[in-house]
């Protein structure tokens, strides 16, 4: 049967949550629905015209039904909701100490990119038992990330970062799809996912590497000469970015913007977008520069940055433990945490 | 001259000569295509939606052989991806769309009313000949290469990927919007004021109220639809920035923008089915429909939520979380009115006396198949769910039950029903039987197992897929054959019946209503008298009495 699958396999921690869903779905309104057709066919057969039935009998069904069938299947769809909108919150709360990764789409490939440097295309390792997040924009069309067996999907944007999160629960290898479509080869925009044990995943890790992720964003900021306006004691022309990544910073107009992925993205894309305050709007923009993958150095780069000693802060997100190759190490060990 | 009519008004009364009406009282190509007669014009377009649902129908066809085998080994990826889009753009603007409205409602809801004819004849004509326009872009577009966006014209693949015939496609939906929204402007304005003496709002057939709530959904979502082709256009054609994010624009807008139009497109579509449904359901159990009141209002009902579920298709594509959770609540109300007629339509049958003739078959069909159609939009409308089987092949069953299995069964229900009426001859009676079953074992054959692969994983407008889905691709494709047969069969037994088919009588099916009260076909002005309505609507009890008593006299 493995050749005729009418089930998907379930590899992750909310499919199992998806799939009762699915089945109470496919029960209740199963049930429904036959009611309904036996109904349909026992009147269409004993109500069937004959010649002592030429005419209906005027007998109406009782007028309380009109009522019962409005009031009774809103409680049950509103039942559907809220338990659609309970299982959706769980997959939409990333969990912290996820293991960040970044993707790519383009026209047709996804990208890879794992905080420790590695890079891979259409095909994404991770390890079981651990919540994995993934970042993602696209380089051209929408695209959309999909993995049935982790009953997870979203698009993937070319304007922004989206995040999506899974935690697989069987290693093996499994589909990635497209499911979005996006032109010429859309069906063959696919790919797998290979789910590792964490020893397996551990010395996956050890192989080759340009450094880590963040170390490749060093040396992009200064082939790009941020580190010309953006210097690391606060005296140059753009603001300093150490520490940065998670504060709220105040701005020119007067508002205020939480220092996040999409905004080092817009910033650096584009740079009159939000001016912070103090600064002049100098910068140029780097559309058509940078590209997706760099630009998701740069990120990591940033993000990796440590708070000055003169700040005496305590670092802002706790969802980042992997920014950079040092804490890759204490980052897997601490998926001992999960059962 | 009065004394020569007088005396020769016998010898003409009974003879052979045939009674005038409207297919007879004039000839001529020009007779037709400068027609301001509803009726003609309803079999004008009668012929255009058949062209075009064959056209689309040969598109799905190949697209299930392709499908037959994993690998795309029978057309190249850019062909499949076009006959996709072509299938899709062709079916929905140039055959759902105008299908049920302008040809059985053009035909019908004048009679229903006791008009003459639409409020505005011309435009009715222009109508026609706007959305002939409309279809010539799409025909241009398919002889010169297609077009491989998929009906939903995503940006930025529509204004800055695809290089294929986008823009003139566009101009043709554009283009045929137009002629949607002269058509649901003269219903209105013929509801409202051309109703026979007598004929008040709760005695109108249900036919009417729900072509009066699809009247208005046209004209207020078809405008939004214009406007946002037009911004692709310029986009596409001009370089101007609105949804390319390389130029500034946003490309989530297109979406919240094409389907505040295309949600409501939805109920554009089944809203007519509806109305068709109601009828037949009354005329073949021969009682007024079970909770009238309810099942109008629902019709408007559905029309005011229709507009405001739109972002339930974008549960994936980057809407905030409080977004999706009041459109998913949204999209869980807006099923209690679809609820509604279902539970009415069913009630109506208890002690009733139901015929089994064709139309009926149909009936039926469309209550089992769009009950599954609604209840797999709750799955949909599920957010946990939606997020896992969106853009997968249970979307594509799901809607393909609403739209094949609703709204095409209803259509072909109305045909069978409207028939007589139309041509002045029966359909052979057997033959339409097998195919309306041909019409449901096939359809279920071919879309049920679309439910099941796409749970399973697979993605929808895929050309090639993975080896696993293969046996469930299978079926469904055997089951295209079946369902090609069952739709192929009318069309060659409604042709036969022109000329060969029993005459019909007036009232052939026993059934009350306006229509029913003139000849078959109808003379060019409808009613020889105007008619002067003393009775509720689906008033069979009185009305059937009163016909036993007439026969047995």
């Amino acid at each position: 049967m493995t050749d005729f699958p009418l089930f998907p396999e379930q590899a992750s921690s909310v499919a199992p949550l998806v799939d009762g869903l699915y089945l109470f779905l496919v029960v209740v309104t199963g049930a429904v629905s036959l009611l309904i057709w036996l109904v349909i066919f026992y009147f269409a057969i004993k109500y069937r015209r004959r010649p002592d039935n030429e005419l209906a009998q005027e007998q109406e069904p009782p007028a309380i039904l009109e009522m019962t069938w409005t009031v009774v299947p809103l409680i049950v769809f509103i039942g559907i909701f809220v338990a659609g909108a309970w299982v959706f919150l769980r997959m939409q709360v990333v969990p912290r100490n996820a293991l960040e990764v970044y993707a790519t789409g383009r026209q047709w490939m996804w990208k890879f990119q794992h905080p420790t440097g590695q890079r891979e295309i259409n095909e994404l390792h991770v390890p079981v038992g651990r919540a994995v997040k993934i970042t993602m924009a696209s380089e051209d069309v929408i695209h959309s990330l999909w993995f049935p067996v982790f009953r997870v999907k979203a698009d993937v944007l070319p304007n922004r970062y989206r995040t999506m999160w899974f935690e697989a629960t069987k290693t093996g290898r499994f589909h990635i799809f497209c499911a979005e479509y996006c032109g010429t080869s859309h069906s063959g925009m696919i790919g797998s996912v290979i789910v590792m044990e964490p020893t397996d995943y551990q010395r996956w890790l050890a192989g080759g590497t340009e450094g880590s992720l963040a170390s490749q964003g060093e040396k992009l900021f200064q082939k790009y000469a941020c580190n010309t306006c953006h210097m690391d004691n606060g005296t140059g022309r753009g603001p300093m970015l150490a520490g940065a990544y998670g504060k709220t910073r105040p701005l020119a107009d007067g508002s205020n913007v939480v220092i996040d992925d999409n905004y080092i993205r817009e910033s650096i894309l584009h740079p009159q977008a939000k001016i912070a305050a103090g600064f002049q709007p100098v910068m140029p923009t780097f559309q058509g520069q940078v590209s997706e993958e760099d630009l998701i150095r740069l990120l990591a780069y940033v993000k990796s940055l440590p708070a000055p000693q003169t700040a005496g802060a305590t670092p802002a997100q706790p969802v980042e433990p992997a920014a950079n190759a040092s804490t890759t190490t204490s980052s897997a060990a601490t998926s001992t945490t999960n059962p | 001259m009065t004394s020569t009519t007088i005396e020769d008004a016998p010898f003409i009364e009974p003879s052979t000569k045939e009674r005038r009406n409207y297919l007879n009282d004039e000839y001529g190509v020009l007779s037709w295509l400068l027609t301001k007669d509803h009726k003609r014009i309803a079999i004008l377009y009668l012929f255009s939606v058949t062209i075009f649902f064959v056209v689309g129908g040969i598109f799905a066809f190949l697209m299930r052989l392709e499908l037959l085998t994993p690998e795309g080994d029978m057309f190249t990826s850019d062909t499949y991806n076009k006959l996709f889009s072509l299938h899709g753009i062709v079916m929905i603007f140039f055959f759902l769309i105008p299908a049920i409205p302008a040809v059985m409602g053009n035909f019908i809801l004048p009679i229903m009313l006791g008009a003459k004819d639409l409020a505005f004849p011309k435009l009715n004509l222009a109508s026609w000949y706007i959305y002939i326009i409309g279809a010539t872009f799409g025909v241009i577009v398919i002889i010169t290469g297609g077009v491989d966006t998929g009906w939903t014209f995503y940006t930025p693949y529509s204004t800055q990927y695809s290089n294929t015939k986008v823009f003139a496609t566009t101009l043709g939906a554009f283009i045929t919007g137009f002629s949607s929204i002269l058509t649901g402007l003269n219903f209105l304005v013929t509801i409202h004021r051309m109703r026979a003496p007598g004929l008040t709002w709760f005695r109108l057939p249900l036919f009417v109220w729900a072509m009066y709530a699809t009247s208005i959904v046209i004209m207020l979502a078809t405008p939004v639809l214009a406007i946002t082709l037009v911004m692709l256009m310029v986009e596409r054609a001009l370089g101007v920035g609105i949804f390319d994010p390389a130029l500034g624009g946003d490309p989530v807008l297109y979406q919240h923008m094409f389907w505040f139009y295309s949600h409501p497109a939805v109920y554009i579509m089944i809203l007519p089915g509806m109305a068709i449904i109601s009828e037949c359901v009354a005329a073949f159990t021969r009682k007024k429909v079970f909770g009238y009141k309810f099942v109008a209002f629902s019709s408007l009902a559905i029309a005011f939520l229709g507009f405001l579920v739109w972002a339930h298709h974008l549960f994936v594509a980057g809407i905030s979380v409080y977004s999706a959770l009041i459109f998913s609540f949204l999209s869980m109300c807006v099923a209690v009115p679809s609820a509604i007629k279902v539970f009415n339509w069913t009630a109506t049958m208890y002690k009733a006396s139901v015929s089994w003739n064709t139309p009926m078959l149909y009936v039926l069909g469309f209550i089992g198949l769009f009950t599954i159609g609604g209840v797999t939009g709750l799955f949909l409308g599920a957010l946990g769910v939606d997020i896992h089987v969106h853009d997968s092949y249970f979307v594509v069953a799901h809607f393909h039950y609403i739209m094949v299995g609703g709204t095409i069964m209803a259509y072909m229900a109305g045909l069978h029903y409207w028939w007589p009426k139309i041509t002045g001859r029966m359909y052979p009676e057997w033959w339409a039987r097998l195919s309306a079953l041909l019409v449901f074992v096939g359809f279920n054959l071919t879309f049920f197992p679309q439910f099941l692969v796409g749970y399973v994983g697979m993605p929808r407008r895929y050309h090639a897929y993975a080896p696993e889905f293969q046996v469930l691709n299978v079926l469904s494709t055997a089951g295209a054959t079946v369902l090609a047969m069952g739709y192929l069969l009318p069309m060659v037994y409604f042709a036969w019946s022109l000329k060969f088919g029993r005459k019909a009588g007036s009232n052939p099916w026993g059934a009350v209503g306006l229509e029913w009260a003139t000849t078959s076909p109808p003379p060019k002005e409808n009613f020889h008298e105007t008619p002067v309505v003393t009775w509720e609507a689906y008033d069979y009890p009185a009305f059937l009495k009163a016909m036993q008593e007439t026969q047995h006299v």
